[in-house]
């Protein structure tokens, strides 16, 4: 049966209060991530293993098995938390759970095994005690584990739409001043003030108007916004059905890169819930306002994060960007006014409008209000999805949420922006994130992948990489982008395999500039910038390279010799069993016997990650 | 050729023309790839030129004009991968069927991909075969999920 259309904010609140009541029948909710990251890391049959044990203690009536999407700590998953206690348990492998059951949720015990340790040893029980959580402040990603993504009745549960519903009672004008109050900023990396934009679209003559969600998030190693996609997408669609109502427009879409099936799935599912529930459609909660959304699919092109490139993309062309004397916001799609947001920024307005801008504006630096999520990936120690207030340094994300470098090595470079951003030295950990900040030092906040290089990262090898992925993914319509990437990643690659030369670096920089002055978008204009940035703040290893040939972190393949340590080496063979090429050669037990022919060895690095005891060395 | 099931998936879309990524990805699932012979049905059928369906099924990364594999696998070359060794578990993947990335094994078994960044980069390297997502891939553990996937 569909359910009733809610007609006004008394009937939303009834329902909230009727929903509230239902669930307080169940004593226990269980809230496991299931989302992408925790699925692959066996939280499938992790569910499957509680829906099995829930049902074997006839427990269906006092237990909710809440399936949510990612809850941040993405490296301990499969992970659970257990309401009304919040007890948290991690790393859970199916045989775990008939005890958690039969303990933990029948008898109220703790399973001491199953508790997360800090790095200092102390065992820790509940969630929001864990060190990785306590510095956060999870505004918008909190809310994650307090939904099924594909029940709304969660969603309203916490008291989804009432944002809506209030705003449907302002005007339009108090809306976008309150947004503009708010300061809040684009989240997907410009930071164009999100008020400002609305204001202008509104303006802007010529009908229809449309609104956009910008889920194209390619920036390789960002991922905050498929996890909001996938684990509270309401919140994204109750943002953009403010924005519309604002800007005046009766229809949106959502383009949701193709890398993202299950953010896909649970958008569409959400979709048609609201419109089950008059959130969606035509005269959304009785007050004459009607706005429907549709889903667009990416198809794999990086250059779709782009605006004008997306809305090409989403008229069904080529993703090829246009030169923007004209804003979108005058003429976007379809040649109309166009408002793109990114998902993040989507979901931070229903917490606007609810709490007010004065409240919002408390959170964050003077130029950047409210929180960012990063995703705090590569060698820390703690890794997952952080949200943080602007303003917070780089060392106490790294180090106090993220728990330091992996196997404690020396910290060498955080990476933010993706391919448009840059590396951020030691010497900068003190740096206080938002907008601005990054910008100045020649970095960008981006949609917010932050990547923790160690020693063992070579930062010459760290910009070719962004030059082959933006070689790769350069559209080719404009010269300077399509030309200047291929040249300067052919420079890169001849300093990373040895044939560098003097004058190299000039050269790169030059290209840069041209790079930057003349590309006709931001993939090509903010290229550069992993390229200036090392070359500024790791200067002597290029110098290495070009000079000397030597890769001091040892990954550049063509500078870099493979040896065995003959005080480690214990002679297992096992990395004999793995050479594919039949380079090593020892005999059996003795370990001083072992050597690698480099006539043989491809330098595939196979010996160095299988020895177990450390005894292959590169050089 | 058989049409009928591009004609559901085009009717699911509504024969909108800004669907066209959809229509070709549902097209293409149900294809394994995008034949001649689809791609100017679906140019007659949305009423657009071949030459704009060409172009979209040329420009994405997503799309195929060639036959594939039965399991297509991935490699994640995302900035976390590649700082966390996703390219050795590449080049291992590379040696043990003697095809290179984008490409397809002989007997039509396997095709190799890579993907600049699925959004997994906390528990990074990472890869996916025919829709299933493995994580913090070594090269031992590499063997092992290979071995699954070889056998049937």
């Amino acid at each position: 049966m569909s359910p009733r259309k809610i007609r006004n904010k008394d009937e939303l609140e009834e329902l909230k209060a009727s929903i509230l009541q239902k669930r307080e029948q169940k004593r226990t909710v269980i809230a496991i991530s299931v989302g992408t990251c925790g699925l692959a890391r066996g939280a499938g049959e992790v569910m499957a293993a509680f829906r099995e044990e829930i049902e074997k203690h006839d427990l269906s009536d006092e237990v909710y098995l809440r399936e949510t999407g990612c809850h941040g700590f993405c490296e301990k998953e499969p992970l659970i938390v257990i309401y009304p206690n919040g007890i948290f348990y991690h790393s859970l492998r199916p045989k775990d759970v008939p005890e958690i059951v039969s303990e933990t949720v029948v008898k109220g015990n703790i399973i001491d095994r199953l508790l997360y340790k800090s790095l200092t040893g102390e065992k820790i029980i509940c969630e929001e005690d864990v060190p990785f959580y306590k510095k956060q402040k999870r505004l918008i990603l909190g809310n994650n584990r307090k939904v099924d993504p594909t029940d709304i009745e969660d969603y309203i549960a916490i008291g989804g739409y009432s944002a809506l519903a209030k705003a449907l009672s302002m005007s339009r004008e108090k809306i976008i001043e309150e947004v503009k109050k708010s300061v809040l900023r684009g989240r997907g990396g410009g930071g164009f003030p999100t008020g400002i934009k609305w204001e202008t679209c509104r303006n802007a003559a010529g009908e229809p108007k449309y609104v956009l969600c910008n889920a194209d998030e390619g920036d390789p190693g960002a991922y905050m916004d498929r996890a909001l996609l996938e684990g509270n997408p309401h919140s994204v669609i109750e943002g953009m059905i403010i924005g519309a109502y604002a800007i005046g427009s009766a229809q949106g879409f959502v383009y949701v890169r193709n890398e993202y099936p299950l953010a896909l799935k649970n958008v569409w599912i959400a979709i048609e819930k609201a419109k089950e529930y008059g959130f969606l459609g035509e005269d959304i909660l009785c007050s004459g306002f009607d706005f429907d959304i549709e889903i667009n699919m990416g198809g794999g092109a990086f250059v779709c994060g782009e605006s004008t490139a997306l809305m090409a993309s989403v008229e069904g062309k080529v993703g090829e960007p246009r030169a923007k004397y004209i804003h979108t916001t005058e003429s976007g799609l379809w040649g109309k006014p166009s408002n793109l947001n990114n998902v993040e920024t989507w979901a931070n307005v229903p917490l606007i409008i609810n709490k007010g801008a004065e409240w919002y504006n408390k959170i964050g630096t003077e130029g950047s209000k409210g929180t960012k999520i990063f995703s705090l990936v590569g060698k820390v120690k703690n890794t997952g999805l952080v949200e943080v207030p602007m303003g917070i340094t780089l060392r106490e994300i790294i180090y106090e949420i993220g728990g330091g470098i992996i196997k404690d090595k020396k910290f060498k470079a955080a990476q933010t922006g993706g391919p448009s951003g840059g590396c951020i030295p030691e010497s900068l950990l003190d740096l206080p994130v938002d907008f601005d900040e990054l910008t100045k030092i020649g970095s960008m906040m981006g949609s917010g992948g932050m990547i923790v290089m160690d020693e063992g990262t070579c930062m010459v090898d760290v910009a070719r990489y962004f030059f082959n992925f933006l070689r790769e993914e350069s559209c080719g319509k404009c010269v300077p982008c399509r030309e200047g990437i291929k040249r300067m990643l052919e420079i890169l690659t001849d300093i990373t395999e040895g044939r560098g030369k003097k004058g190299d670096m000039e050269l790169l920089e030059e290209l840069s500039e041209v790079l930057r002055d003349a590309s006709l978008c931001a993939l090509g204009t903010t290229a550069p910038n992993p390229v200036l940035t090392t070359i500024k703040y790791f200067r002597e290893e290029y110098e290495a390279h070009i000079k000397d040939k030597k890769c001091p972190a040892g990954v550049c393949k063509e500078l870099i010799q493979y040896f065995i340590d003959w005080e480690k080496c214990t002679g297992c063979d096992r990395c004999v069993g793995y050479c594919p090429e039949g380079a090593i050669t020892g005999e059996k037990k003795k370990g001083d016997t072992y050597i690698i022919n480099q006539n043989k060895c491809i330098k595939c690095g196979v010996c160095f990650d299988m020895c177990k005891l450390d005894a292959v060395i590169v050089r | 050729m058989n049409f009928e099931k591009v004609e559901e998936i085009l009717a699911k879309y509504g024969h909108k023309e800004s669907q066209i990524i959809a229509i070709l990805q549902e097209t293409q699932t149900n294809y394994n790839y995008l034949p001649e012979e689809v791609l100017k049905y679906v140019s007659g059928r949305l009423n657009i030129p071949l030459a704009r369906v060409y172009s979209v099924a040329t420009f994405y990364k997503a799309f195929s004009l060639e036959r594939r594999g039965k399991h297509v696998i991935t490699v994640c070359l995302g900035t976390t991968c590649h700082v966390r060794g996703g390219r050795k578990i590449l080049e291992k993947i590379e040696r043990d069927l003697g095809i290179k990335a984008g490409e397809t094994t002989q007997d039509f078994e396997f095709t190799l991909e890579t993907v600049n960044c699925v959004g997994c980069c906390a528990i990074g390297p990472i890869l996916i075969i025919d829709g299933n997502y493995f994580g913090e891939m070594d090269l031992e553990k590499l063997d092992t999920v290979l071995k699954k996937y070889s056998a049937g």
